[in-house]
């Protein structure tokens, strides 16, 4: 599903953000990224759905080659892939339903289609009756389950998670994260970085540790492993 | 490309034509400068041009005779003239027609200038007025007729005339003015490609988040350009159509005002046969204009 080999990425103002990182992501896997900040969980995940491209090695994201990918091939790639943030990244002025039914619109879906499936994923992460509320009358975790409704409203094969719960209280985490549990059980791969340590040594899920731009620790069902 | 995608992109551009507010006003100011000073300056150069070919059609060569040649001999050389295959026609104005034809000319103004002169003391002399076919052979033609001198004694001919430097200066204004307005021209164009362009590029900053977006679930950079396409193209068609508009109204004006005004003897050319052509001319400028401007613009946002 997600494949590194050897991958190396240096900025342009010279930061070694990746140094020769190999792993091997299979589907319907749920992983965690742990590590200090700036050690590379970020540009692990920007690699995966092409916001950058490696300076060596090779990375396949459900068949592509991602660092190979033409720029008119990007689209499509995105279109498997949903992306979640910790600041939401919704747009201010449409409501919680359109910022869904946006992802389908660009994708030029049907009308009807749009419908039906905004309404689908809305209900799913509980937001069905708060569909007409603009994301400023919504709470964090509110806005946070409209983020990870319009990340699957595509039906994607991998969602990247940076940071989801990073925002939010701890009661309001553990609802986002059973909803990214459910998602994974109906078969979506969730690729998620975080630095919350009950999350992870709670929900025990497969762990990739990065440090200074290397995998330093993979273990299948690990533990968080800081203290931060 | 749906139908339905398609509108949506029409709203969209439209919309932010309007959210632009002031950047817009301004690049549709800049727009009808510079397509306004190019439609003065192609109006200007059609009309001196008409004005040139009236002129030039109007030229003629006067070769004036020594008073004492006989009548033989001004026949003789008006019949040679005559069968010059560039001249299409010949005529003798005798002295006394000419101080007529002078008096007449100059008008009351010229009542006490002339007074003195009396038919024995008429300064003009017998002048064979030549007419030629193409106004471009004046000149060899002029200098064919001198050389009938060689032929006589006595040369019957005393001066050869012509419009020598009038049509030669009128073309050098002529191409002054069409010189000057294609730089002006060129020069404003540029410069409202680039107000275009930075008034696209205000409303990407103000979008950047929402195309950020738009790429990442997925969006075509097809899809995420036509807005600004639209965008750029409108702030164009409203400029070349204000400036059409503004044009057709002054031009008219000057038609109707001039042509009213005897004392101005120049024939503008009229709006009918003028006016389809230029404003084509001008709205297709204005399209080209805008969109060039916000293609520009957007191409260095979508790099990913």
């Amino acid at each position: 599903m997600i494949e590194m080999q050897d991958v190396w990425k240096t900025y342009a103002n010279g930061t070694h953000a990746l140094q020769g990182v190999s792993v091997k992501i299979d589907r319907n896997e749920f992983v965690y990224l742990v590590g200090p900040s700036g050690a590379g969980k970020s540009t692990f995940m920007k690699l995966i759905y092409r916001e950058e491209v490696p300076t060596k090695g090779q990375i396949s994201v459900n068949g592509f080659n991602i660092g190979k990918l033409k720029p008119r091939k990007i689209p499509y790639v995105r279109r498997n892939i949903g992306v979640i943030f910790q600041d939401f990244r919704l747009l201010p002025k449409l409501t919680a339903y359109e910022n869904v039914a946006f992802a389908l619109e660009v994708i030029e879906a049907p009308k009807k289609i749009i419908k039906k499936r905004t309404m689908e994923v809305l209900d799913l992460v509980g937001l069905k009756s708060k569909a007409n509320r603009e994301p400023s009358q919504l709470s964090g975790g509110e806005q946070q389950r409209v983020a990870i409704a319009r990340a699957i409203v595509n039906n994607p094969s991998v969602i990247i998670a940076d940071e989801p719960t990073g925002n939010l209280d701890p009661e309001t985490s553990w609802g986002i994260m059973q909803l990214l549990d459910e998602i994974n059980f109906r078969g979506t791969t969730i690729v998620m970085a975080t630095h919350n340590k009950d999350i992870v040594n709670t929900m025990r899920k497969r762990v990739i540790a990065i440090e200074q731009g290397n995998i330093v620790r993979d273990q299948l069902r690990g533990e968080y492993g800081y203290d931060f | 490309m749906t139908f339905r995608t398609f509108l949506r992109h029409l709203r969209e551009g439209t919309k932010n034509v309007f959210r632009n507010g002031w950047m817009s006003v301004a690049s549709i100011t800049s727009i009808i400068v510079s397509l306004f000073i190019l439609g003065v300056f192609i109006l200007l150069v059609l009309n001196v041009n008409q004005f040139a070919d009236e002129a030039d059609s109007q030229v003629q060569i006067s070769a004036f005779l020594n008073s004492k040649v006989d009548q033989k001999s001004i026949q003789e050389v008006q019949t040679e003239i005559g069968n010059m295959p560039e001249v299409s026609r010949v005529t003798f104005v005798s002295r006394s027609q000419g101080l007529k034809d002078f008096k007449q000319k100059l008008g009351e103004n010229g009542k006490d200038l002339l007074e003195g002169y009396t038919e024995a003391t008429n300064p003009i002399p017998d002048t064979l007025k030549v007419e030629v076919i193409e106004p471009s052979t004046v000149p060899f033609v002029a200098s064919k007729i001198s050389a009938l001198n060689n032929k006589y004694k006595a040369p019957p001919i005393y001066k050869v005339n012509y419009g020598k430097g009038t049509i030669e200066k009128l073309f050098k204004v002529t191409r002054a003015i069409r010189n000057i307005g294609f730089v002006f021209v060129i020069g404003l164009g540029i410069m409202a490609m680039f107000l275009i362009s930075n008034t696209i590029r205000v409303t990407i900053l103000a979008r950047r988040r929402e195309i950020g977006i738009m790429k990442l679930v997925g969006a075509t950079n097809y899809f995420i350009r036509w807005p600004f396409f639209v965008e750029g193209a409108l702030i164009g068609m409203i400029g070349s159509l204000v400036t059409v508009a503004v044009l057709y109204a002054g031009y008219h004006q000057l038609v109707q005002s001039v042509s009213q005004d005897i004392t101005i003897p120049i024939h503008l050319i009229s709006i009918q046969s003028i006016g389809l052509p230029l404003a084509g001319l001008i709205i297709g400028l204005g399209l080209i204009i805008g969109i060039w401007g916000s293609t520009v613009s957007i191409r260095k946002f979508l790099k990913v």
